[in-house]
């Protein structure tokens, strides 16, 4: 992986154009509603900053609200286990797998079990994990990874999904009625359902006073696995407990609202205790994140409730698609969490950004996103990440401009060459400014030029 | 009131009309300019390419050329950005914090410090307005589509005191265009198709100008329209309030 891979990633994509706009357009939308939506709630920035300080707070006291909701969890039946990594995450999950015997298994979204490649790894063992989510079924046919955390099919048109439909669901060739095409998706996973044994959730928040634990899905179809399979194995990372269940009025008017544009997602289940006869398990991963919680600068980004709202508002994130990141988690949010885990190999995604600043204004737990990106920046630089010929050029960048002298020659060369040799920046290939812009006019004199010639002779006259 | 003319290095060397007018407007509501000679650059470009540690030497020397005056203002919602974030200096912090709490760009100086209620200027023209990021989100200069809150512009209330000035906003009215510094050569497809996307809504509205409040957002806008041969020019917000009746452009 070198530092140019989102780059060139998205202007891969970008050659087509006009889906391009589509995408971009289609994500507007969404944005849009996010805004109709937020603005139908008059105290909509107090609760952001709610939201905000309840995060801010149960970060401080991480590790008590976790062994509280640990410890209320197992009183109410559910067998808790800790995971410090992804392997260990993937191991636990094939633990219970194995111990239950069972084969039919289901997985409603969570983007901890794409983080921590869970299906890849069961595959190998042997085992097939069915995702129930439209769009991650989609992407699970198509042997793609999803390029959104809401929509992880949004890089896909109808004709794709018919053609993936068609492949593996033995639907009509060509037939792209997006009614006919849900109802042979239902009709298929309605199937896996039926049959399920083991069902795998995510989780949305784990509420440490009661020991439960929240579930949105607009499909229903966590409820579906879970109520239908004898056991049920929900993941989550540790960020995501919250104090008490008062708190979950706070974050469920912003979760969806902020995602979607709904005022709740359609489906929001309370977990408790396994029912009789079921088996419960919590499995609860680090993987990094205390690593991040311990680097100041940046632990504020586990505050994510996975809204995705700075994809959709994010130009970068609308014009190069979710697989340019090449990360789970993609977007904004995405690039100031992937460092973490592999500075070598993420060290693109802090620059894949102009930092325009919308993300943060769209964060419903305000999480100053465009700041971490640029805080990533000097660390990725300072570690040696950015590329030996960067370093180098921004060496050279910093002597002329700090020393005046040095400055107006390289000004007045730089601006004599362009005049008179305009030649030399006209390569498409060498001056990426010009591959699509004309380069800038350049005047005879600078501004100092100017005010020494005539601004001071005014001023003696 | 002395106030020091910050002119961002790209501006003093390729537009230096942005300058003069900067200059002109502050001087016709009485301040005293001053225009320290050795300037260079606020050190951003090092900064946001992730290298802050490579920029001290541009502190020292803005620290130097803009001590001991009343104000500093740029045409540059970006470089006073960058100012007000980041200037630092080890051995005069108080210095350094002076010039942090006293740096303003211009539209901001013109509506808060001096309260400019009216202008003499004219511009018959139709001009679309372009929201920088930096100037926008950053120094507040106006409300944003995000947040839920009241609506306001310092620009646009400018741009309201100029004769025969039609502006329109464009269908998304403050997403980013696409510079983004080094963004704009790194990331070179996107940040292009980030302009290309702005431009066509501004020619929706069939505008004669664009301006805003940052050259760098013009200059990589002005770029895309001269290739694609259009007769929309970009046009930075000082020209527009310095511009009179009887001085043709």
């Amino acid at each position: 992986m070198s530092v140019t891979d989102h780059s060139r990633a998205a202007a891969a994509f970008i050659k087509d154009e006009k889906r391009t706009d589509w995408h971009d357009e289609t994500l507007w939308f969404v944005r849009e509603k996010r805004d109709r939506a937020a603005h139908t709630v008059p105290e909509w920035e107090t609760l952001r900053q709610l939201a905000s300080d309840i995060k801010d707070h149960t970060l401080s006291e991480l590790d008590s609200y976790l062994s509280l909701f640990e410890q209320r969890a197992i009183a109410n039946g559910i067998k808790v286990h800790w995971a410090a990594d992804a392997k260990e995450h993937n191991e636990i999950i094939y633990r219970i797998i194995k111990e239950n015997e069972v084969r039919r298994i289901v997985k409603s979204k969570s983007m901890l079990t794409e983080e921590c490649h869970l299906n890849e790894f069961l595959v190998q063992q042997g085992v097939e994990v069915i995702d129930t989510d439209l769009g991650e079924r989609i992407v699970q046919l198509r042997k793609e990874s999803p390029s959104h955390i809401v929509l992880p099919a949004i890089h896909l048109k109808k004709e794709d999904v018919s053609a993936t439909f068609h492949e593996h669901l033995r639907t009509e060739k060509g037939n792209n009625d997006p009614q006919y095409l849900t109802e042979a998706a239902r009709q298929h996973l309605r199937d896996k359902f039926i049959q399920s044994q083991l069902a795998i959730t995510g989780i949305n928040f784990a509420i440490a006073e009661t020991g439960g634990f929240v579930v949105c899905t607009n499909e229903g179809n966590a409820d579906f696995g879970a109520h239908a399979a004898s056991v049920h194995i929900a993941c989550m990372g540790i960020e995501k407990v919250i104090p008490r269940a008062a708190d979950l009025g706070v974050f469920l008017r912003l979760l969806a609202r902020s995602a979607t544009g709904q005022p709740i997602t359609t489906y929001s289940s309370h977990f408790h205790r396994p029912r009789r006869g079921q088996q419960m398990h919590i499995v609860i991963v680090d993987n990094g994140r205390t690593r991040q919680l311990g680097r100041s600068d940046f632990r504020s980004s586990l505050k994510c409730i996975r809204c995705a709202a700075c994809f959709n508002t994010c130009p970068v994130y609308r014009k190069s698609g979710g697989h340019s990141y090449h990360n789970a988690v993609a977007g904004p949010i995405g690039a100031i969490l992937s460092p973490n885990m592999d500075m070598k190999k993420n060290a693109d995604l802090p620059f894949a950004s102009t930092l325009c600043g919308s993300c943060t204004n769209v964060c419903p737990v305000k999480i100053d996103i465009h700041n971490q990106l640029w805080k990533w920046r000097q660390v990725l630089a300072t570690e040696g990440y950015t590329g030996k010929d960067k370093t180098f050029m921004m060496r050279v960048m910093a002597t002329i401009l700090s020393h005046p002298a040095l400055y107006r020659f390289a000004g007045y060369s730089g601006r004599w060459l362009l005049r008179l040799f305009p030649g030399l920046f006209e390569s498409r290939k060498l001056n990426p400014w010009y591959r699509e812009r004309e380069m800038p006019v350049a005047p005879a004199n600078s501004f100092r030029q100017w005010y020494f010639k005539n601004k001071q002779k005014n001023h003696s006259s | 009131m002395k106030v020091g003319l910050f002119i961002p290095c790209y501006v003093d060397q390729f537009y230096p009309q942005v300058a003069i007018a900067t200059m002109e407007l502050l001087e016709k509501f009485g301040c005293i300019v001053i225009y320290p000679p050795n300037q260079t650059c606020c050190g951003q470009p090092m900064a946001n390419s992730g290298y802050a540690k490579l920029s001290g030497g541009c502190e020292r020397n803005f620290i130097e050329n803009f001590r001991g005056l009343d104000y500093i203002v740029s045409p540059s919602g970006s470089c006073i950005l960058h100012i007000r974030e980041h200037l630092q200096s080890a051995n005069e912090p108080d210095i350094a914090e002076n010039i942090r709490r006293t740096s303003y760009e211009l539209t901001e100086f013109l509506v808060d410090i001096l309260q400019v209620k009216e202008l003499n200027a004219s511009f018959p023209f139709r001009v679309g307005v372009h929201v920088s990021c930096h100037g926008q989100r950053g120094l507040f200069l106006s409300s944003m589509s995000e947040l839920v809150s009241p609506a306001f512009s310092k620009p646009e209330q400018l741009l309201k005191m100029v004769d025969g000035l039609r502006f329109s906003m464009p269908v998304r009215p403050d997403e980013c265009c696409g510079f983004g510094g080094s963004f704009c050569v790194f990331e070179e497809a996107v940040s292009v198709k980030m302009g290309k996307d702005r431009l066509r809504e501004h020619n929706a509205n069939d505008v004669q100008y664009i301006t805003g409040t940052d050259v760098s957002c013009l200059m990589h806008l002005e770029g895309i329209l001269r290739r694609q041969g259009s007769a929309v020019r970009t046009i930075h917000i000082a020209e527009i309030l310095n511009h009179t009746a009887h001085v043709s452009n």
